[in-house]
């Protein structure tokens, strides 16, 4: 029997690998995109099961919700990538350093 | 009837996001050619708003007769107060935009579009009464934020501090949604009242879990230590008064949302995040203060001074109580006329090609070429640093006076020690300003507007503003007032 807890678990392990693709990854700026989607996903996937257990809409709603803005936030996450792409030439993120201090 | 009576409540945002609508499609046809047009008529109609939402302030609105759509959304003072700093920070930014941009031609039709809908976006948030538009909110401000840091496309600066700040922001959305799952989960409901009665029974771990992720990612939006790594690069690379809004508005916006997600929601708890709040306080007053040190740009120094500043007002809601939070409130009403007469004085720091001048070091003896403007800086610099007679002053000692009264003796005492080692740097600035060889670099004319606004908030922190402080303490303590309302 498949209870609450193993679906709090798999979205633990899915939103810590997301949180390490973003601090660990040190190649391709791509990745921290998938990295912020996965941690939606795990955040999506917690919701919509603590919805099913607490027998209570307002999870799924909340889902619904969550993909929507990921959408928006994915579109607006390209574009600026794009732009920086066009002036740089390149999405290394090692490279991402022209400020510091 | 429910519905209707809900819209009367929300007209604020409702005028927001039509007007913000209509002036979208006037940006479709007029183009950039349109967007001094726009400016000026999102200017009117924020103030519009301002007029709105200023009723609830004076008549401390609170409880269920201001509450919409099913306790989604209040309109109390709390959230009038928040939303004055708000419209305030917002309209400053559009009365400084235009001549900035129009020197490297990047005034662009969607600027002022996305200003609009940012502030309504920072509406939501200090309005929410539940997670579900507290989210909506904060994610209608954050994707136009994200557009607006890396508005000035032709600069690499403007793109890089856009990609960090979008990277940065959604990892922190992510945290902060993860806690509210968490929770949800935990305690079955979304809305903060029921939360807070959930919260009334017992913490089971997973709601403490919930807890510490919400506050992560609210530390994130404020910027307090350790969650501050993206301010300086942000602030340093966005245009100037893109740097303004986010030094104003986006910060009274989550700082109030902290404020009513700690007080109200996780209220029933106060142990469960005080230890938290005390801990970025102090942290983000140290790292401010010394991080500060040694920067030779601007910007980048008010980055770091903003941190700081941010831990003073956390002390304020350290306290947990009714006093502590009207501290705050006054600690940020203060602190965002701070920083617009910072942000508009550096904004006019220009040299002979217009070309804006944002090294320290190039201001050496700014008081022979400008004094009017170095003095204002100068100001401004003393203010933040809190030395009396400035009114930067008086919002430090309200928040210490508070934490004193709630026992968090070795909190003020810690936090007074640290603002000592941060008067260090703002003095430095006034040194070079007034002390160092002249190098004349600042000799570009300035626009009329910034001249006008840095004379109303220079006053403003002048010693003149303590005539304000009984209607300030007033106005704060009717929205603190409406904050620990609770049915």
């Amino acid at each position: 029997m498949i209870g609450i807890e193993h679906y709090v678990i798999v979205s633990a392990i899915l939103f810590v690998l997301g949180v390490l693709g973003i601090f660990l990854n040190r190649k391709n700026v791509i990745i921290l995109l998938m990295a912020i989607e996965l941690i939606l996903l795990s955040v999506n996937l917690n919701l919509v099961a603590f919805s099913v257990f607490l027998h209570d809409l307002v999870g799924q709603i909340f889902a619904m919700f969550v993909l929507t803005v990921a959408a928006g936030e994915a579109a607006i996450g390209l574009a600026i990538l794009v732009i920086y792409f066009r002036g740089r030439g390149t999405i290394a993120v090692d490279d991402v350093n022209r400020m510091k201090g | 009837m429910e519905l209707l009576r809900s819209l009367q409540i929300t007209l604020a945002e409702e005028v927001l996001s039509v007007s913000g609508l209509v002036l979208l499609l006037v940006a479709a046809w007029g183009g950039d050619k349109a967007a001094r047009l726009i400016s000026i008529l999102s200017v009117a109609v924020l103030a519009v708003c301002a007029l709105i939402a200023a009723p609830a302030l004076c008549g401390s609105a609170m409880g269920p007769d201001v509450t919409a759509f099913a306790g989604q959304y209040r309109a109390d003072a709390f959230a009038a107060f928040a939303k004055l700093l708000i419209y305030a920070g917002a309209g400053v930014t559009l009365i400084v935009a235009p001549a900035f941009f129009e020197r490297v031609r990047g005034m662009r039709a969607e600027f002022p579009l996305l200003v609009l809908f940012a502030a309504l976006g920072m509406g939501i948030m200090v309005s929410a009464g539940d997670l579900l538009a507290l989210y909506i909110g904060l994610e209608l401000n954050s994707l136009a934020s994200y557009v607006l840091a890396s508005m000035l496309r032709s600069d690499e600066r403007s793109a890089e501090s856009g990609l960090k700040y979008f990277v940065l922001g959604s990892l922190a959305s992510g945290i902060l949604l993860y806690g509210v799952s968490l929770t949800y989960g935990f305690t079955g409901t979304t809305s903060f009242e029921g939360i807070r009665l959930a919260l009334g029974h017992g913490l089971s771990t997973g709601a403490t879990f919930g807890v510490v992720f919400v506050l992560a990612g609210l530390a994130f939006k404020i910027s307090a230590a350790p969650f501050h790594m993206w301010t300086p690069d942000v602030y340093e690379g966005a245009p100037t008064p893109v740097t303004t809004f986010f030094a104003t508005a986006p910060k009274v916006a989550a700082l109030s949302l902290l404020m009513r997600v700690s007080l109200e929601a996780f209220g029933a708890q106060p142990h469960a995040w005080q230890q938290i709040v005390i801990f970025a306080a102090l942290l983000s007053i140290v790292i401010g203060a010394l991080g500060a040190i040694g920067q030779n740009n601007i910007k980048r120094l008010m980055a770091y001074s903003s941190i700081n500043n941010v831990g003073f007002m956390l002390i304020g809601l350290a306290c947990a109580n009714q006093p502590g939070a009207a501290a705050m409130l006054i600690y940020l009403a203060i602190y965002v006329a701070m920083s617009v007469a910072g942000f508009v004085a550096v904004l006019m720091l220009k040299d002979a090609d217009g070309e804006p001048v944002e090294a320290i070091s190039d201001m050496a003896g700014l008081s022979k070429t400008r004094p009017g403007l170095a003095a204002a800086l100068a100001a401004v610099m003393f203010s933040l640093a809190g030395i009396p007679p400035l009114f930067g002053f008086w919002g430090k000692f309200v928040v210490f006076q508070a934490a004193v009264q709630a026992n968090l003796l070795a909190l003020a005492a810690i936090g007074i020690a640290a603002s000592v080692i941060g008067a260090f740097y703002y003095l430095k600035v006034v040194k070079v300003l007034y002390f160092d060889e002249a190098t004349d670099k600042v000799t570009g004319k300035s626009d009329l507007a910034h001249t006008v606004l840095l004379v109303i908030a220079t006053l403003f922190i002048s010693p003149l503003g303590y005539l304000l402080t009984n209607w300030l303490h007033g106005l704060a303590g009717n929205a603190a007032a409406a904050l620990f309302h609770v049915a």
